[in-house]
C-alpha cells in the first residue's frame, strides 16, 4: 500500500549569504495510513518547517516528497491548492480561524472551496461541530469563544472535508490543561477512526498519546521510536 | 466554487468594516453624481436656450437693415433703406413660393405710463401677420387687424411683463396707456412665453406699423422684416428667394457686402447647440476626474484591506482556496463597493436634479447615467484587480506568518 507521506532527503534552506539557515538537512520519513506520529525537538530544530512542507504550504529546497502517491514537487499552484483542500487538514497552534466569521462558516470553508453544495455543507459542518462538542456554538464568532473552543472549531474544520492526513503544529501550545485534554481526546478518537495524524509537540505526555515519536535535532531526524506497535492502541481503546 | 458563493464571501468583506466601506462608497457616489448632475446642468441650459430661440418661431428668417460685410471691403457705396415695399415684394407667391408672410418691423424705446405708474420698454410697430410669425398668441382681448394699420389706429397689444409692471392685477383690456405722450388703447394681452435667461420675451408692446411710425419712429428705414416660411423644411429655399428678391431691389453688386442681412433661426439654434455641447463636455470632464479619484480610493482601500487581511488570505489558502477564489473574493468586494456607490450616485443625482441649479433646470441625459454607472463598475474591476491579484499571489506560508 502507498504510504501517506514519503519524504526522501528533504532539505530546506532559508535566506542566502551570511543569513543562510539550513532548517532541514536531509530528512527521510515514511508515514503509513492510520499512523499517529508525534514530532518532537527543541525550538528551532525544524519541526514547523517540516510540517509546512508536508502540508504543501511551503516547498522543499531539495529532495523528494510524495503525498498519497502524488508527487508534490511537480505540482503547480492550482494543483497544490487542490491537494491542500482534499488531502490535508491543518490545525495550528494559534487556531487561525477567520475573524468576524461564525464557527459554522469557518467549518464550512474547506467544503466551500471544494465546491460542495450549500445544504450538504451546512449538514456536514453541523455534524463536525457536534463531533467536537460544539453543537450549539455554530453561530458564534471566534472572538466569542474560548481558546479551547476555538481550537475545537479548528479541529472540526480540519476534519470536515475528511482529508487523508491531519496535521497539527503544537495544537495544545496555547491551551490550558482541560482544553489540552479535550483536544487530545479528539485526536485519539480520530486516530481510532483510522485517520493518519502528524502532530508537533514538545511535551512528553502529549507525545505519549501518539504511536510513534520522531525527534529532530538541527534539521535531522535523530530518533524514531514506537510507543506501541502500529495500530495496537486503536484496537485496545474503545471509544 | 461558484459565483454566488464568491459574491457571498465578498459581501461579507464589505460589511466587515462598515465605516471604511462607507467612505469608499461615498467617493464613488460623489463622482457618479457629479458627472450626471453637471452633464444635466449643461444639457438643461442648452435646452433652455434652444427653447427660448424656438419660442421666437422656428420657421422664420429675420432680415436686418445695415451692412455686415467684412470691414474695409468697400462694399456698396449706396445704402438703401429696408422698406415696406421690400416686405410686400417678398410676398410675391410666384417669385417667393416658400415665403408665407413678411412683416415689416420698427421699434422704439419709450416710457409708457398708466395712471401714474411708468415703465421703460420698447414699442414694436408691425403688421398683424407678425403675431403668427413670432409665435405670439393672445391670452385675452384681441389682436389688432389690417384695418388698424391702414387707419393708423392707436391700439396696442401688451406682453405679460408690461401688464404686471403697469397694471398689476387690473385687467388692462380697454384701458388707455400713454407712450411718448401719445395715448394708446390696449386691445389685447399676449400669452406669456417666459424668460429665456438673457431676454424677457414678455416685455413687449406691439402696435400697428403706421401708428408707431407716425408717433414714435418716423418714416425712415425699417429695423427688420420678419419672414415666416411655409415650413421649417423650406428655410434654405426661402432664404435664397429672399436674397434673390432683395439683391435685385437693392442693386447688390457684391453678395459678400449686402446692405442687409438674413438671420436664419435654424442655423442660430445649431450654433447655440454646438457651443453648449462644448460646455457640457467640459463640465462632464471635470466631473469624470472626480470619478477617477473615487476609483483610486477603491485601490487604496483594497490595498489596505489586503495588507490587513494577509493572515486571513493565508488561512484560506492553507484550507485550499485557489488563486481564482481569492482573486474573486477581493474583486467582488471592490466591485460591490463601486456598484453601491454607483447606484447611490445615480439616486443622488436624480434627487439633486429635481432642483434648479445656477438658474437652470437640469435635464438628465440617459447616456450620462449609463456612462457614469458603467464607468464606476469598470473602475471597481480595474482598480480592484491590482490589490486582488496581489492577495491571490501571496504564498500561503508567508501570508500565514504575517502578523
Ligand atoms: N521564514 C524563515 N526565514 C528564515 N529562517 C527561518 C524561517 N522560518 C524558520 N526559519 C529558521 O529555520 C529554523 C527552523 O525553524 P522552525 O521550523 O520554525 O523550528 P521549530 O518549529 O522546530 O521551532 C530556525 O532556525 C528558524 O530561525
Ligand atoms: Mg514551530
Amino acid at each position: 500500500m502507498t504510504p501517506v507521506i514519503s519524504l526522501q532527503q528533504v532539505t530546506k534552506v532559508y535566506g542566502s549569504g551570511e543569513a543562510t539557515v539550513h532548517a532541514l538537512r536531509g530528512v527521510d520519513l515514511v508515514v503509513e495510513r492510520g499512523d499517529y506520529l508525534a514530532i518532537m525537538g527543541a525550538s528551532g530544530s525544524g519541526k514547523s518547517t517540516l510540517m509546512n512542507i508536508i502540508g504543501a504550504l511551503d516547498g522543499a529546497t531539495a529532495g523528494h516528497y510524495e503525498l498519497d502517491g502524488i508527487n508534490i514537487d511537480s505540482l503547480d499552484e492550482s494543483g497544490l491548492s487542490i491537494v491542500r483542500n482534499r488531502k490535508i487538514g491543518f490545525i495550528f497552534q494559534s487556531f487561525n480561524l477567520i475573524p468576524r466569521t461564525t464557527a459554522q462558516s469557518n467549518v464550512e470553508l474547506p467544503l466551500l472551496y471544494r465546491g460542495v453544495g450549500r445544504k450538504e455543507r451546512a449538514a456536514r459542518a453541523t455534524a463536525a461541530l457536534e463531533s467536537v462538542g460544539l453543537a450549539n456554538r455554530g453561530h458564534h464568532e471566534p472572538n466569542e469563544l474560548s481558546g479551547g473552543q476555538q481550537q475545537r472549531v479548528a479541529v472540526a474544520r480540519a476534519l470536515v472535508a475528511e482529508p487523508s492526513l491531519l496535521l497539527a503544529d503544537e495544537p495544545t501550545g496555547n491551551l490550558d490543561s482541560q482544553s489540552t485534554k479535550d483536544v487530545l481526546d479528539l485526536m485519539d478518537v480520530m486516530h481510532q477512526q483510522g485517520r493518519t495524524i502528524v502532530m508537533i509537540t514538545h511535551e512528553d505526555d502529549v507525545a505519549n498519546r501518539a504511536d510513534r515519536v520522531i525527534t529532530l535535532i538541527d534539521g535531522l531526524v535523530s530518533a524514531d521510536r514506537w510507543n506501541r506497535p502500529r495500530g495496537q492502541r486503536s484496537r485496545t481503546v474503545t471509544a | 466554487m461558484n459565483l454566488v458563493e464568491t459574491i457571498r464571501i465578498g459581501l461579507r468583506g464589505v460589511t466587515a468594516n462598515r465605516l471604511r466601506s462607507g467612505l469608499t462608497v461615498l467617493g464613488i457616489l460623489i463622482g457618479v453624481a457629479a458627472v450626471i448632475v453637471l452633464v444635466a446642468v449643461g444639457n438643461g441650459s442648452s435646452l433652455a436656450v434652444t427653447q427660448s430661440i424656438e419660442k421666437l418661431g422656428t420657421n422664420t428668417l429675420t432680415i436686418r437693415h445695415g451692412s455686415f460685410g467684412p470691414p474695409g471691403s468697400g462694399g456698396q457705396t449706396q445704402f438703401k433703406d429696408l422698406t415696406v415695399a421690400d416686405a410686400t415684394a417678398l410676398m410675391d407667391a410666384t417669385v417667393a413660393p416658400d415665403v408665407k408672410s413678411a412683416s415689416p418691423v420698427v421699434s422704439s424705446g419709450t416710457t409708457c405710463t398708466f395712471e401714474g405708474t411708468s415703465y421703460d420698454t420698447s414699442v414694436t410697430g408691425t403688421w398683424p401677420s407678425y403675431f403668427e410669425a413670432s409665435n405670439n398668441t393672445i391670452a385675452s382681448g384681441d389682436y389688432f387687424v389690417n384695418d388698424d394699420v391702414v387707419n393708423s389706429r392707436r391700439t396696442v397689444v401688451l406682453g405679460q411683463t408690461v401688464v404686471d409692471e403697469l397694471f398689476g392685477t387690473v385687467d388692462p383690456v380697454g384701458s388707455e396707456i400713454i407712450c411718448a405722450g401719445t395715448p394708446f388703447t390696449v386691445t389685447g394681452v399676449l400669452e406669456t412665453k417666459g424668460s429665456s435667461g438673457f431676454s424677457d420675451s414678455d416685455d413687449v408692446i406691439i402696435a400697428p406699423l403706421t401708428t408707431v411710425q407716425s408717433h414714435l419712429t418716423g418714416y425712415g428705414s425699417l429695423d427688420s422684416i420678419l419672414v415666416q416660411t411655409a415650413s421649417a423644411d423650406v428655410q434654405e429655399a426661402a432664404q435664397s428667394e429672399v436674397y434673390a428678391i432683395l439683391d435685385d431691389r437693392h442693386d447688390t453688386t457684391d453678395t459678400s457686402s449686402r446692405d442687409y442681412q438674413v438671420l436664419n433661426q435654424a442655423s442660430l439654434i445649431s450654433t447655440v447647440e454646438d457651443t453648449s455641447q462644448v460646455f457640457t463636455v467640459l463640465l462632464g470632464a471635470v466631473a469624470a476626474i472626480s470619478l477617477l479619484v473615487g476609483g483610486i480610493g477603491i485601490t487604496n482601500i483594497m490595498l489596505v484591506t489586503v495588507t490587513e487581511r494577509t493572515r486571513e488570505i493565508g488561512i484560506r489558502k492553507a484550507i485550499g482556496a485557489s488563486k481564482s477564489a481569492i482573486m474573486g473574493q477581493f474583486l467582488v468586494e471592490a466591485t460591490v463597493l463601486s456598484i453601491i456607490g454607483g447606484v447611490l450616485g445615480v439616486l443622488t443625482a436624480i434627487l439633486v436634479t429635481r432642483f434648479q441649479i445656477a438658474g437652470t433646470t437640469p435635464v438628465i441625459l440617459p447616456i450620462s447615467v449609463i456612462g457614469a454607472f458603467g464607468v464606476s463598475v469598470a473602475l471597481g474591476l480595474f482598480f480592484g484587480s491590482y490589490p486582488a491579484n496581489r492577495a491571490a499571489s501571496l504564498r500561503p506560508i508567508e501570508a500565514l506568518r504575517h502578523e
